[in-house]
């Protein structure tokens, strides 16, 4: 199991109530409590514990807080951000010596970038509160210390934050010795349990807490916890001790490895502590590791008596970066653990106090070997080591990185190291977290595994790194020399190094359609090479057919899995322990699957074939490199990254305070579909609701002059222009991008036109890629370039007009099929260039905004929407900013030029402060008299003039958009969004609602559903939906609009437009479907359909200004429900699954969503209205 | 008045059993059906597709998108077990037999021999009295010769005789080459029963969307000709076997012609859809006030009056039948 699971265990044993909300990476030990509490599993009280879910961090502390100060048993699970909203209840709990636990997933804080991985960013921010800390390092420290600081805080009433490296010990994968009910009762003190429900607020012995206190005593009262502290750390050992009375498993506060005498020591705590294990072991010589188990409250005497007497000089690792302070954490405690011991002499070594220094690793799950740990030893040897370092990266412009060798450290030799490329989609993780279940299982061998993902979200690589041997796998890290190579996909060969981390002699093993015969020759050059140079052994496998042959197309993952048992021969009967694992997965009820899958598993062998390796390869020539137009920034740093060798870029290349250029995401070219949809131009009714669907903005339409298409490309397809609207003359083209495109088939979904010769068959259709990629390149980058017709006569306030603009939001991550990107892409398309996007963190922050490319793009004039992402709470408060400023930049810059009309000509500065720049003929008139103002200006010396010519681009008109998901709008961000709604101000937003926590992985929101199940709501969400637009309509100042884009495209548009002209705060909230819906996005729109047929989701706008016009302010665009909410749920997973997990429950929630969706619409209507 | 008839051994009070379609879906119209008067009732069919895909639909849909991205490794809570949709139906089985008086058939509709006929045996472990096996196919394949669709028929009907004690009722369409044989064959299979027929679902075109409508027409007084005719010609003729006839019984009248014929029951579903559980009642009345009038004593009495073999016009039921009708329409 890994660290996340190992630590909910034993948390969810000791806890009555358990309060959560979703963050990377500590969700799923909240999601594994809710999973349990489901079923019905029982803590160590007996009872199942009360599970809830809160509206934030923030949230989740207040009401731990409360559960708390009333005496249940209660924790939750944070990192990051969240830890942070928990901090001001932190230091309430914590002074109030109140016993709890907060298990925390180590990660970093969002600064110039937001990062989901690991380092100590978060937990040294709650470092003050009070709160004890205690670290583990593996996934069994997770689970022991655990059970440790839920017994400790109990005994010593200090509430305790129990830590571990996120995205390294909270996902990889260990065997656990795991501790039994009758070990974790025994961990307990009785009168401690006793004496806890006994300081509980009660009615019955009445007592007051929390009060407000002034000069005279505050400051005695905060000295008055003193003694609990001192003894801490006791409670910690009393802990550490018992555990070890019932497992053998030793622990101290502070553990040292290494020689007795030692003069070199490095201290740190975290999964790095195995990684400077195996390093002070190699270096043989007098250097140890001292690895910190309770950091807070940090007892110094005991932090001395672990060094060696012989220490001389420590060198303290932090995974964390404190800018201005004048070290980080550990090594400031370090440092005065070693004054406070040379204040009585420094006896423990000799009195000679040792010297110390200190370096930062690890940061954001920046990989740590034992070379880097190796690297810092080096430097504690040298005479006059760097007082501060960083090791792990290059930094060539502070020159503080130390240089590592990671030559130098081979693996383990008795360990086996396996690495697998594949997809996201295609199983290979699913299968490895088998495997080496299997392995530990079948063989009693130690095992490791951890799986790396890209940032996309379709078409996504993994790589999954698999470590097995009969010693204890000290370090975590990723394998650096695999003597198992498997790629699962063939395209993957051409993306990216497969062989980078092959140990020389090893196995490669290829999924691929090649017969042995043709394989080595269909290999790329430098796949090639690398196996002939690393001496390798090659095989290959034909999984597609297995898979096919055993009515499992496109499983690949059985006939993979079977193959890398049969070379990497570490079990001893693989098949017929897959098929165990096989018959424990499916169950007595799928006679079928597990008689197919055991049928692929008997067939797989037989496909299994070896491909000689020559000894030598003809010399080839390299080809010279190909000149491509693209920015250096592009080619320097994006491409890097692309590639997968961004850990080699040096701190150099890399933006100071976080400012990238937009319109990178049409440099990835990822390729990721099988099928591209394919134009056929007789049918074509030229409606563009193709191009509208488009989630990745793949597929273009065009209108443009005949003559500019003169050198078209041989396959390039035009038809006529339909309409009487542009020139006679002009052309039109629906282009697809095919190395953009995902394969989504929403395009062809959303075609009404039909062939008319074959009714199956429409205006596009999807057509496999591959015979059709290098012309479609060809046609789409001439398409590019092509110039619009003149289209100041198609109005954009309709699909049509719409599509026939550019976007400014192309080629994004996000998942095949997306149902939010349509939305941004047509915000661009409407308002793009001049679009100011404030982003709540969430999916659309991810696509949007992940490295290494952005697809928030910019017009040819350099023009284009300008991003950023604050948070995932204040997204609205922070485009209220961006509307603040803007705002008063042009009320300075009006006063400016009205000041100085003069000098810059009275007739300009009169058109420049009456421009009317409602149309886009407006905007471009008002850019021009802009740029006139600039020349006017030129370079002044005057003061005010140098303010107003850096002023001058706030006279143009600025659309303000905050975008966010559900979970940001309803629940973390709500308090701020209804500010704005309140404020009066011109800011819009738009609510990409999927109903779900998506980009976390489906946990409930307040917007999902009645009865669909979700994570933290497993058994079904009891509650009805939360209906934000009825509460946004309640204010009355506020555009209100509720759109869907598959059910009714021309009321989107006309939202939109509506929404971006009200001179308020406007909200969109824009139904979204989503992959964690579970059914097949090609449906979306269909389904988008069903929606709004059931009443689940009316259309409708909402418009206050309409009143001053005598007109009704509310427009219900869409009818009465016309199907059943049923009809509409049950074609998704999430609503479908509950009938299969407790149909009695979706029955009755069933029948209470129905009850809801007729309620809100006879609300909407009024009695016996309609639209 | 002595109405009762046994079939599949079953001894019923009457021959009135709304066979299996919507109306017999819920608890509630089930016991409206009982208390109106039906004999028997058929729950509607668990499909074969039904059973393979709801399995894999859930399994693949419950962990669609998992493993691609760090933060959403799934989106959906797996659960430790599920129910899928045949355990609900085997549920709804369940609860039927609790709560009715009345025999309860349940039925599995199916094409092909596979895994899915084990289900045969849950249905009968959740205590349906009896089994109706729906044999639909629609044999569209030039590969696969009639031989193979009928040896594909008798293996399912094998298959499932082997699984059960309790009755089995083997429902059929009319298309096979030889009709008769093919009866007595199933019913050498392991069928107690034959139900005739199923209703082949012949879809319509929507000309402005240019899509095949599979919207279902209830079936009308016209559709009764062929069980009519086929259990006319059946009767006495499969070895001990019940026959139910199915398709276009509206009133009493057509009750009574098919019992005449040789039915042991008469089946009802789309008049029971038009017209709601109670109109059993009506049809019941009709049929106790037409034997009164016409001085029958009981449904024994005149069941197989009328069939090929009884009746004083064999030759009506076959060929001639035909030569008589098309020379009904000289002009």
């Amino acid at each position: 199991m890994d660290g996340n699971e190992a630590a909910a265990r034993a948390a969810y044993a000791y806890s009555e109530v358990v309060v959560l909300y979703p963050i990377t990476p500590s969700s799923p030990m909240g999601e594994s409590c809710d999973a349990w509490a489901a079923v019905g599993k029982k803590n160590l009280w007996g009872s199942v514990p009360e599970v809830v879910e809160m509206q934030s961090e923030a949230g989740a502390a207040g009401a731990a807080h409360g559960a708390l100060t009333t005496g249940a048993f209660t924790t939750t699970f944070t990192a990051s951000q969240g830890l942070l909203l928990m901090i001001p209840n932190m230091y309430k709990i914590a002074g109030e010596l109140t016993p709890a636990v907060f298990h925390v997933a180590a990660r970093s804080l969002a600064t110039s970038a937001l990062s989901i991985f690991g380092d100590h960013a978060d937990v040294m921010a709650a470092r003050q509160t009070g709160w004890a800390m205690l670290c583990a390092s593996t996934v069994q420290e997770a689970h022991d210390f655990a059970a440790v600081s839920h017994a400790a805080t109990l005994r010593a009433r200090i509430p305790f934050l129990h830590f571990f490296d996120g995205f390294r010990t909270s996902h990889e994968i260990q065997r656990v010795s795991l501790l039994s009910q009758d070990d974790l009762k025994a961990m307990l003190d009785g009168w401690a349990l006793r004496a806890h429900r006994r300081r509980a607020l009660d009615p019955e012995r009445p007592v007051l807490r929390g009060t407000a206190m002034n000069p005279d005593v505050c400051f005695q009262a905060r000295e008055a916890v003193n003694p609990y502290y001192s003894h801490c750390a006791e409670a910690v050992v009393h802990a550490f001790a018992r555990l070890e009375e019932r497992t053998g498993r030793r622990y101290g506060l502070f553990d040292y490895y290494g020689p007795a005498d030692a003069e070199r020591v490095l201290v740190l705590m975290g999964s790095g502590a195995g990684a400077a294990r195996v390093a002070a072991e190699a270096a043989g010589g007098k250097t140890g590791v001292l690895v910190v188990r309770l950091y807070r409250p940090f007892d110094w005497r005991r932090f001395i008596g672990a060094l060696p007497a012989s220490t001389r000089a420590i060198a303290v690792l932090d995974r964390t970066k404190e800018p201005g302070a004048p070290a980080e954490p550990l090594y400031l405690d370090v440092a005065a653990a070693l004054e406070e011991h040379a204040a009585e002499g420094s006896p423990r070594f000799g009195g000679t106090r040792p010297t110390l220094i200190g370096g930062r690793y690890g940061l954001s799950s920046k990989e740590f070997t034992p070379a880097m740990a190796a690297a810092a030893f080096a430097e504690l040897a040298k005479a006059a080591p760097a007082r501060r370092f960083t090791v792990g990266i290059r930094d060539d412009v502070s020159r503080l990185s130390l240089d590592y060798d990671e030559a130098a450290f081979p693996e383990d030799p008795s360990a086996t190291g396996a690495v697998f490329y594949g997809l996201g989609s295609d199983g290979t993780v699913g299968a490895n977290k088998n495997s080496i279940k299997i392995i530990a299982e079948e063989t009693g061998l130690n095992v490791q595994a951890y799986f790396v993902y890209d940032s996309k979200k379709s078409g996504s690589m993994t790589v999954s790194h698999l470590r097995f041997g009969p010693g204890e796998l000290l370090t975590s890290d990723l394998v650096r020399k695999a003597r198992f190579t498997a790629c699962h996909q063939e395209s993957l060969l051409t993306r990216v190094d497969v062989l980078e981390r092959a140990a020389d002699g090893g196995v490669f093993l290829l999924n691929t359609s090649a017969p042995a015969a043709e394989a080595f020759a269909r290999l790329p050059a430098a796949v090639r090479r690398g196996l002939v140079e690393r001496k390798m052994k090659f095989f290959v496998m034909d999984a597609a057919a297995v898979a096919r042959e055993a009515g499992l197309p496109g499983r690949i993952n059985i006939p993979m899995q079977a193959a890398f048992f049969a070379l990497a021969k570490v079990v001893a009967d693989p098949a017929s322990a897959m098929k165990h694992a096989i018959e424990k997965t499916y169950g007595r009820k799928s006679e079928e699957l597990v008689r197919k899958n055991c049928a692929a598993v008997d067939a797989s062998l037989a496909r299994l074939a070896e491909v000689p390796v020559p000894a030598s390869l003809p010399e080839t020539p390299v080809p010279a490199p190909v000149h491509e137009d693209v920015p250096e920034f592009v080619r320097s740093v994006v491409r890097p990254i692309m590639a997968g060798r961004g850990d080699d870029l040096p701190v150099s290349a890399l933006s100071a305070d976080g400012t990238f250029p937009t319109a990178t995401a049409r440099y990835e070219k990822r390729g990721v579909a099988d099928e591209v949809p394919v134009w056929d131009q007789r049918w074509c009714i030229q409606c563009n609701k193709c191009a509208f669907v488009c989630p990745h903005a793949a597929v273009r339409v065009k209108a443009y002059p005949a003559a500019s298409a003169a050198n078209a490309p041989g396959t390039f397809k035009a038809v006529a222009w339909r309409g009487r609207d542009l020139p006679e003359g002009t052309r039109y083209t629906v282009q697809v991008a095919p190395e953009d495109c995902t394969g989504c088939g929403l395009c062809v979904e959303a075609c009404p036109a039909k062939n008319k010769e074959e009714t199956r068959l429409k205006a596009l259709n999807m057509a496999p890629v591959a015979p059709l990629v290098a012309a479609e390149r060809e046609n789409f980058a001439f398409f590019e370039r092509l110039p619009d017709a003149p289209l100041a006569g198609v109005s954009n306030a309709s699909v049509k007009g719409s599509q026939l603009r550019t976007p400014l939001f192309e080629f994004s991550g996000a998942c095949a099929g997306c149902g939010e990107t349509p939305y941004l892409k047509l915000l661009t398309q409407l308002f793009g260039d001049r679009l100011a996007v404030a982003n709540a963190t969430g999916c659309s922050s991810i696509y949007g905004g992940n490295l290494p490319t952005t697809p928030w793009a910019k017009r040819p004039d350099g023009r284009g929407p300008a991003w950023s992402n604050s948070l995932f709470e204040d997204a609205a408060e922070f485009g209220l900013g961006y509307r603040l400023s803007y705002d008063v930049k042009e009320r300075r810059a009006k006063a400016l030029l009205a000041a100085r009309a003069k000098d810059v000509g009275e007739a300009l500065a009169r058109e420049l402060l009456d421009a009317n720049q409602d149309d886009a003929a407006g905007l471009e008139a008002q850019r021009a008299r802009v740029a006139r103002l600039r020349s006017a200006l030129g370079s002044p010396t005057d003061g005010e003039l140098k303010d107003l010519l850096a002023l001058a681009d706030s006279l143009v008109k600025k659309s303000v958009w905050v975008v966010g998901g559900d979970g940001w709008a309803y629940d973390i961000g709500y308090g701020g969004l209804d500010h704005v709604l309140a404020s009066g101000r011109k800011v819009n937003l738009l609510v990409l609602d999927t109903e779900v926590y998506s980009n976390t992985g489906g946990q409930a929101s307040k917007a999902t559903g009645r009865a669909a199940v979700a994570k933290f709501a497993a058994s079904g969400k009891p509650t009805a939906r939360k209906d934000l637009a009825a509460l946004a309509m309640t204010g009355g100042g506020a555009y209100v609009a509720r759109v869907a884009f598959g059910a009714d495209d021309t009321q989107t548009v006309k939202a939109f437009l509506e929404a971006d002209a009200y001179p308020g705060p406007a909200i969109i909230i824009a139904y979204s479907p989503c992959i964690a819906h579970g059914f097949d996005m090609r449906q979306g729109l269909a389904q988008q359909k069903r929606a709004v047929d059931s009443g689940h989701w009316p259309l409708l706008r909402y418009d206050p200004s309409r009143e001053l016009r005598g007109e009704k302010a509310l427009q219900l665009d869409s009818g009465a429900p016309k199907i059943s909410f049923k009809d509409y749920a049950y074609r998704e997973t999430r609503y479908k699954m509950l009938e299969a997990a407790d149909p009695a429950s979706a029955e009755r929630l069933l029948k209470l969503a129905q009850a809801d969706v007729e309620r809100r619409w006879r609300h909407l209507a009024g009695p016996g209205g309609g639209a | 008045m002595d109405l009762s008839t046994r079939y599949l051994g079953l001894m019923l009070e009457n021959p009135l059993v709304p066979s299996a379609c919507p109306a017999t879906e819920s608890l509630d119209n089930l016991k409206r059906l009982e208390d109106a008067g039906a004999a028997a009732v058929v729950l509607p069919s668990l499909f074969e597709e039904q059973l393979r895909q709801d399995e894999r639909s859930l399994r693949h849909w419950v962990s669609h998108g998992s493993e691609q991205h760090p933060e959403s490794t799934s989106y959906l809570p797996v659960p430790e077990d599920f129910t899928l949709g045949p355990d609900q139906h085997l549920e709804r089985v369940r609860r039927a037999k609790e709560s009715l008086g009345i025999p309860v058939i349940a039925s599995l509709n199916g094409e092909t021999p596979g895994g899915w006929s084990a289900y045969a045996e849950r249905l009968a472990e959740a205590g349906a009295d009896a089994l109706e096996l729906n044999i639909y196919r629609v044999a569209a394949d030039p590969d696969v010769p009639g031989e193979r669709v009928e040896e594909d028929a008798l293996t399912v009907v094998r298959d499932v005789r082997k699984r059960i004690k309790i009755p089995l009722a083997v429902k059929i369409g009319p298309y096979y080459s030889s009709l008769a044989n093919m009866a007595a064959r199933l019913v050498s299979a392991g069928a107690d029963g034959l139900v005739l027929f199923n209703r082949f679902y012949q879809p319509d075109i929507d000309l402005e969307a240019l899509e095949v409508r599979s919207r279902l027409l209830l079936s009308g007084p016209q559709a009764q000709r062929l069980p009519l005719t086929w259990i006319a010609l059946l009767h006495g003729k499969v070895r001990g076997a019940s026959l139910a006839a199915t398709g276009g019984v509206q009133n009493h009248e057509d009750a009574l012609k098919m019992l005449m014929v040789g039915a042991d029951v008469t089946m009802m579903a789309a008049e029971l859809l038009r017209r709601g559980p109670g109109h059993v009642k009506t049809v019941l009345d009709g049929l106790t006030q037409w034997m009164e009038e016409h001085e029958y004593a009981s449904v024994a009495q005149l069941k197989g009056s009328m069939s090929q073999r009884a009746c004083a016009d064999p030759a009506a039921f076959e060929r001639a039948n035909y030569v008589k009708t098309l020379s009904g329409y000289h002009v």
